[in-house]
């Protein structure tokens, strides 16, 4: 198993340099020129102004030089300093950590536990009207648009009804402490988490109860009916186990992008996190800022897809077997 | 729409004309802020948003009436001599700097002579004119010119030449100062707090060498970033104040028709936004005289006042705005005449050549724009393809003349010397800046008499030369000039005095208070 996550950490560290370097040239074959859109912020600009922006954030020097003064940062973990903040690109990013952590998770906990739990009670009714109900829910849940369902998650809680807080992290002058924090956080939390689990809530769904009534036609499952097992037994401990890599799977893959941030409900519910910090940072062309967080993004890719191998040989003994 | 209209109009005057009570002490004020400051020190960062927020703790020597006539703020008294060559302005000698330290004529010089000359690209092309600057005493500063320069008493104001502290910034790296994080000023305000993506708070300055200044306790700046969720906040009583331009304009009417609400106009006359597309004059059909008059006829301007910007602004009629000084109407007027549109279409054999349209990347607003006019210039004959862009990408099209027609509105700064002739003088034309003259105009008396009227000493002989170039210009319409843009000011109607000044409440929370 060492010499297994050994040999893939090596990996990552390839890939990662070489998504560094391709997104490096990625953001810099945009049309847009950071120094033009920061001196027009500041109402006018002439030649030297420019050129004192450029001097002072490199970006007169040539572009292959650029990329090595980069990189020899990045492997220092030095992610840079952000043109436009004037701030450390690294210090910018832990700022806004939490607020995404604590948004993305909690919609990734939300949406895994009630897509599966939604999932098997579908698949243990197959045909009948809750499954109907609950299908249809998802595909509607899958459907949404994320924008649209933001805005009338706002209009509906917030505007008409005025049970939940419509935007921000939490309630600004409130000057909350200790549980009663937590508590207005947590309710500045309900929207925005919630609309943001839909999506995955009813690709989960999906997946399990689609995996689940595959896995209930196989061999093993009606040997254990042939022995008399419970129902219910049947479905937890052989169905649902052997349903699950699927789901392990996709989860895997939810849990990459949880640094990531999430744009569009970060801009709707103004929360605070690093999906805005990028968007921001790609209306200014702010070279820095973009690389950081794609690099902690991919970051946090590869090593969900590592803790996703490793948990498939902890679900899966066949797997662990070859 | 007429309905709403009418009452938006109609608050606009209730909200001019109402008489207010004694101001009281305390309160808060919740405002908005978008998009969120870069940095809060004036000093390095002149951008909308970091001079609405930082207005409010860095000051300069002289603030501005909504007519553009200079009011006291750090200077209590100034002359200028006969010549127009020496401006001597005697400061407040109970000013202190928030933290503690005593203000003097000294910052004074070190900020516009020192600081501002390597930070500031737009001040410093004023003090190019500047011989010296020095203090004869701690209260005493006196500006010495090369020559006479017209506007050089419009550019004490906040943005413009924000006074920094020299007990922090001298010696230092300035952009690397730690301080810039916990911005020091001598303002009515002072930083306390920057939750970024979330919030800014600022609190009284209670040693504010003004007495009894300023009423309120603190001021929150919330950053909410998607526009329809701002008019929400505004709705659901998060936030009491929508500064100009912070929701789209479908929004304003609905806002408005709330109660308690209020909304203004007024606050940026000093600015004077001025709305135009850029007409490419160095090649296609854009490079025909008569092309650009076609366009001006074709274009209803009413119709984008009302129906896109709900009846505020006005329809430009020169390249100076009515609210800019020495501004004329005796130009030549291009009111909505699709038939002469044609005519001139007709005249100069236009054959039907496409042009590309850049709207200005700033939301639906101008998206809509854009549309509307592309319908008028299709309905005389022009053919329009939209393309469309980011800021960035909008940046880069714009510096490499790589546009046909473009929407851009651009600030005056109260005078044409500051924001006006540096869009049509041909010293002007360079690639790599879309602030310059981009459109390539060039004609050698534009750029003579716009020279001269920098340097002219009276008022007259300014107006005179002025009245020349815009008649000039609006006979070769270098640009096709839109509407001077009117933002509006929502909120709520028991905050009083917040909009006082031409720079409206990028400094106006001094006198701001909250009736009880």
């Amino acid at each position: 198993m060492l010499r297994f996550i050994a040999m893939r950490l090596v990996k990552a560290v390839i890939i990662l340099i070489a998504i560094v370097t391709l997104n490096f040239f990625l953001i810099h074959a945009a049309p847009g020129d950071p120094a033009a859109v920061m001196a027009g912020e500041a109402g006018a600009a002439d030649e030297l102004f420019l050129q004192q922006l450029r001097e002072q954030f490199g970006l007169d020097k040539p572009l292959l030089t650029q990329l090595g003064l980069y990189l020899s940062g990045v492997l220092q973990l030095d992610l840079g300093f952000s043109y436009r903040q004037q701030m450390p690109v690294a210090d910018l990013i832990l700022d806004r950590l939490p607020a995404t952590l604590l948004l993305t998770s909690t919609a990734f906990v939300i949406s895994l536990v009630l897509g599966t739990l939604a999932g098997v009670l579908a698949s243990a009714r197959v045909g009948k009207w809750s499954d109907t109900v609950i299908s249809t829910v998802a595909l509607l849940f899958y459907a949404t648009p994320l924008y649209w369902a933001a805005l009338m998650a706002v209009l509906v809680f917030s505007v008409q009804l005025n049970w939940l807080p419509g935007f921000g992290y939490e309630t600004v002058g409130g000057n909350y402490e200790g549980f009663d924090r937590v508590l207005d956080i947590g309710q500045h939390l309900i929207l925005p988490a919630t609309t943001l689990g839909l999506f995955f809530m009813a690709v989960y769904m999906r997946m399990t109860r689609a995996s689940m009534l595959e896995v209930s036609t196989l061999d093993f499952v009606k040997t254990a009916r042939a022995k008399g097992l419970k129902p219910g037994l049947i479905q937890r401990r052989h169905v649902f186990r052997n349903a699950l890599l699927p789901v392990v799977t996709l989860a895997g893959l939810q849990a990459g992008q949880l640094v990531g941030g999430a744009v569009l409900t970060e801009t709707v519910f103004a929360w605070p996190g690093i999906g805005r910090l990028m968007f921001e940072a790609l209306a200014q062309r702010d070279y820095n800022v973009l690389l950081g967080v794609f690099f902690v993004s991919a970051a946090m890719v590869l090593l969900f897809n590592l803790i996703t191998d490793i948990l498939y040989r902890v679900v899966d003994p066949r797997i662990r077997a070859s | 729409m007429l309905k709403r209209l009418s009452t938006l109009a109609a608050t606009l005057v209730v909200a001019a004309g109402t008489a207010y009570a004694e101001p009281v002490a305390g309160g808060r004020a919740n405002v908005v802020i978008q998009p969120e400051p870069p940095s809060l020190m004036l000093g390095l960062v002149q951008n909308g948003p970091t001079q609405m927020v930082a207005g409010n703790i860095y000051e300069s020597l002289l603030r501005y009436s909504p007519d553009l006539e200079p009011e006291p703020q750090l200077a209590k008294s100034w002359e200028i001599s006969e010549d127009g060559l020496t401006y001597t302005f005697h400061l407040y000698d109970n000013v202190k700097w928030h933290d503690g330290e005593p203000f003097s004529a000294a910052d004074v010089v070190f900020s516009a002579d020192v600081f501002l000359r390597e930070t500031h690209a737009r001040l410093r092309q004023s003090l190019n004119y500047v011989e010296s600057i020095t203090a004869p005493d701690d209260n005493t500063v006196v500006f010495k010119l090369k020559e006479p320069f017209g506007p050089f008493i419009g550019i004490f104001e906040g943005g413009t030449m924000p006074i920094v502290p020299k007990h922090i910034y001298e010696g230092t790296d300035y952009k690397a100062n730690p301080a810039n994080n916990t911005p020091i000023g001598t303002g009515p305000f002072k930083f306390v707090e920057w939750v970024k993506g979330s919030h800014i708070l600022l609190k009284k300055n209670e040693d504010y060498y003004i007495d009894g200044l300023p009423y309120l306790d603190e001021i929150y700046w919330h950053v909410i970033p998607d526009a329809a969720s701002r008019s929400v906040a505004y709705e659901t009583g998060v936030v009491d104040i929508l500064p100009g331009g912070s929701v789209e304009n479908f929004d304003v009417s609905r806002l408005v028709e709330m109660e308690n609400s209020c909304v203004t106009d007024k606050g940026w006359e000093f600015i004077g936004p001025l709305s135009w597309m850029w007409l490419n004059n160095r090649e296609g059909p854009t490079a025909d005289k008569r092309f650009r008059q076609a366009i001006m006829y074709a274009m209803d301007r009413e119709f984008a006042k009302d129906a896109l910007w709900n009846g505020l602004g006005k329809v430009a009629q020169s390249p100076v705005s009515s609210a800019t000084r020495f501004f004329t109407d005796d130009v030549q007027k291009y009111d909505y005449n699709p038939e002469k549109a044609r005519e001139l279409l007709a005249e100069m054999n236009y054959d039907g050549t496409p042009v590309r349209l850049l709207p200005l990347p700033y939301g639906e607003t101008w998206q809509r724009w854009a549309e509307a006019i592309k319908q008028n210039l299709e309905e005389v004959g022009i053919s329009v393809e939209i393309v469309a862009t980011d800021v960035a990408g909008w940046n880069q099209k714009i510096s490499e003349w790589d546009y046909d027609l473009a929407f851009t509105y651009l600030y005056q700064y109260g005078d044409p010397a500051l924001g006006v002739s540096r869009t049509y003088v041909s010293s002007n034309i360079a690639k790599g800046s879309p602030w310059n003259n981009v459109e390539g105009y060039e004609n050698e008396k534009v750029d003579e008499i716009f020279a001269k009227a920098a340097t002219a000493v009276t008022k007259e002989e300014r107006q005179k030369l002025y009245t020349e170039v815009q008649q000039i210009l609006t006979e070769d319409v270098p640009v096709a000039w839109l509407l001077e843009l009117g933002f509006p000011t929502i909120y709520r109607c028991n905050v009083k005095d917040l909009v006082t000044t031409a720079i409206g409440i990028n400094d106006g929370f001094r006198d701001a208070y909250i009736e009880k």
